[in-house]
């Protein structure tokens, strides 16, 4: 590929010097940094007298504070990341005259997509592992705990899918970028996809299981059933539903599906009964758990781009 | 100067949404030449340079540039012209020498070579001072003669100059012909011209097309198209007014 890493120098410079960039960093970094200062502050109140359970590192990114857990954070708001990053990366070098520069250059018209694609890409890695790290060394010195191997592996993993998650809305925005010609229209435009995947999906989905399925105060399991698997196929439609998903088990190993499905009161034998299914998952099965959400993400991700890419390789270059 | 075809044209024809912007199209540049690319706007000039460069592909017909079919071969046509589009479009956070540098990059030149390009460069088009300055501060002559700079960056055999004079002031627009003909003389630059100042064509081009409607209405040297539309005249016809005179029966 000649010329893609000239082409993801300048973009990585680009961004790094962006005041945008800095902006969106910084509000980042705050906040999670907050989160993990307010989890962690939580957790140790919490511990207090209690037996060790085994993964409280991975407490920090999951345990919900005062408001949000990082984990939520990064699923409402990463997206918001990779759309600032993207909106306009076509775009504007079309409006600038700069397209056309680029292009009468001997390079192949796809480099000019794929490297901008692999600079933004490299910027959320960069921005979610340093996010990561720094909660990691907070909750070294808040908690006084060392992650344990397997804790340090979840982690990682948990890093790979919400780098994968973020780049997926980075796609989208390129996507919108190439499709409109005005920056603003592109930037509403992936706005109001976010919002439409991220918020109306989860609400439609309980509508939508109305209209198809039985009322939700039938209680005979199979239209139970029926119901929840309507509204579980239109949720997964969500990005941020999937994402939720493929992180679920990785980040918190306690967590079962199932729980939901048990109906149980909170009387003491009731819980003596429900403790019996809150064994951590170990890495393998929490991972065997995942895979298929990843692997949608990661679907999701490819054809977002793929679209992007057959849209701009066809697109005249005439009047730019 | 040698006579052989630099650029080469037959029945090139370019079709938007039905509509034919460059209708059977065929003309040629001869090494070492300029020449000059003349029509209204909206005539299909720079829809001819973009198949010439390989951006737009023809709808029927081929063009050759140095041999070399721009519709197979992009990468090799792309990397021996140079193209100066209409709306100078550069980095406005980038200076002089880091945009060159960029475009250099993109060309596979060496980084030593590069450097020394880039400072000849710079100096042939007086922009040595103003090299640590920010694009976005530049003046549109500047832009124009950094244009310039970075053909002679690419050292490219072929050069497109898309309406290189236009909104300059007449200071400006002197100098950017006087480095365009020495782009021609000195590096022996094959320049295929496109603009509206006729003035300017006729004192540096040696041959001429006019394109009107996506037609070549005519090409030819300048004594050659006033003798066809005005016969044997007494005296010399300015290129305005053959200009206007192919315009009005167009």
């Amino acid at each position: 590929m000649r010329g893609i890493k000239t082409i993801i120098k300048k973009e990585l410079a680009d961004h790094f010097t962006s005041y945008r960039f800095t902006i969106i960093f910084a509000l980042i970094a705050m906040i999670s940094l907050i989160t993990a200062y307010m989890v962690g502050l939580n957790i140790r109140n919490e511990l207090e007298g209690v037996a060790k359970p085994r993964f409280i590192f991975l407490m920090l990114f999951t345990s919900t504070g005062t408001l949000l857990s990082l984990v939520h954070f990064v699923a409402f708001f990463g997206p918001l990341v990779g759309l600032v990053l993207g909106f306009d990366t076509i775009n504007r070098e079309r409006n600038e005259g700069t397209l056309s520069k680029l292009l009468s250059q001997p390079i192949y018209r796809d480099v000019v997509i794929n490297g901008k694609f692999l600079a933004g890409v490299v910027m959320i890695s960069v921005m979610m592992a340093s996010i990561v790290l720094v909660i990691t060394g907070l909750g070294l010195i808040v908690l006084g705990i060392v992650p344990g191997l397997e804790e340090i592996w979840r982690i990682l993993i948990y890093l790979v899918i919400s780098i994968i998650y973020i780049s997926f809305w980075l796609g989208v925005a390129i996507l919108f970028s190439i499709l409109f010609r005005s920056t603003a229209t592109s930037a509403l435009a992936a706005l109001a996809v976010w919002i439409f995947f991220s918020f109306f999906v989860s609400l439609g989905a309980s509508v939508l299981a109305n209209a198809f399925a039985s009322e939700p105060a039938d209680t005979n399991p199979e239209s139970v059933m029926r119901r929840i698997n309507i509204v579980r196929a239109f949720i997964l439609t969500s990005p941020m539903e999937l994402y939720t998903d493929a992180t679920a088990t990785i980040i918190d190993p306690t967590r079962k599906h199932a729980r939901s499905f048990i109906a149980m009161g909170h009387g003491p034998m009731e819980s003596l009964s429900r403790a019996r299914f809150e064994g951590p998952l170990p890495l393998s099965q929490s991972v065997l758990i995942v895979a298929p959400y990843i692997i949608s993400l990661i679907a999701l991700t490819v054809v977002c781009f793929a679209i992007s890419y057959a849209v701009f390789m066809r697109q005249e270059i005439r009047s730019l | 100067m040698s006579t052989e075809a630099v650029i080469e044209t037959q029945e090139l024809t370019k079709i938007y949404n039905g509509q034919a912007a460059v209708e059977n199209l065929s003309f040629s540049v001869n090494a070492g030449e300029i020449f000059g690319f003349l029509g209204p706007n909206g005539a299909g000039k720079t829809t001819t340079l973009l198949m010439l460069l390989g951006l737009t592909e023809p709808s029927s017909g081929s063009a050759r540039v140095l041999g070399m079919d721009p519709a197979r071969e992009p990468i090799k046509v792309k990397s021996v012209i140079g193209y100066l589009q209409e709306n100078m479009g550069f980095y406005g956070d980038l200076n002089a020498r880091q945009m060159l540098q960029f475009i250099a990059e993109l060309n596979d030149i060496t980084a030593g070579i590069a450097a020394e390009r880039i400072t000849a460069a710079l100096q042939t088009v007086g922009l040595a001072e103003e090299q640590d300055k920010k694009i976005a501060a530049y003046s549109r002559g500047m832009r124009q003669r950094l244009g310039i700079a970075e053909l002679l960056i690419k050292d490219s055999k072929v050069a497109f100059l898309d309406e290189p004079t236009q909104g300059l002031d007449p200071d400006g627009s002197n100098r950017m012909i006087e480095l365009i003909q020495s782009l021609c003389r000195q590096k022996k630059m094959t320049i295929l011209l496109s603009s509206h100042m006729l003035h300017q064509v006729q004192k540096i081009c040696h041959r001429i097309g006019i394109m009107i409607k996506g037609r070549m209405v005519a090409q030819g040297e300048m004594d050659h198209l006033a003798k066809e539309k005005f016969g044997v005249g007494k005296k010399r016809y300015t290129l305005e007014e053959i200009y206007m005179k192919y315009f009005q029966e167009a």
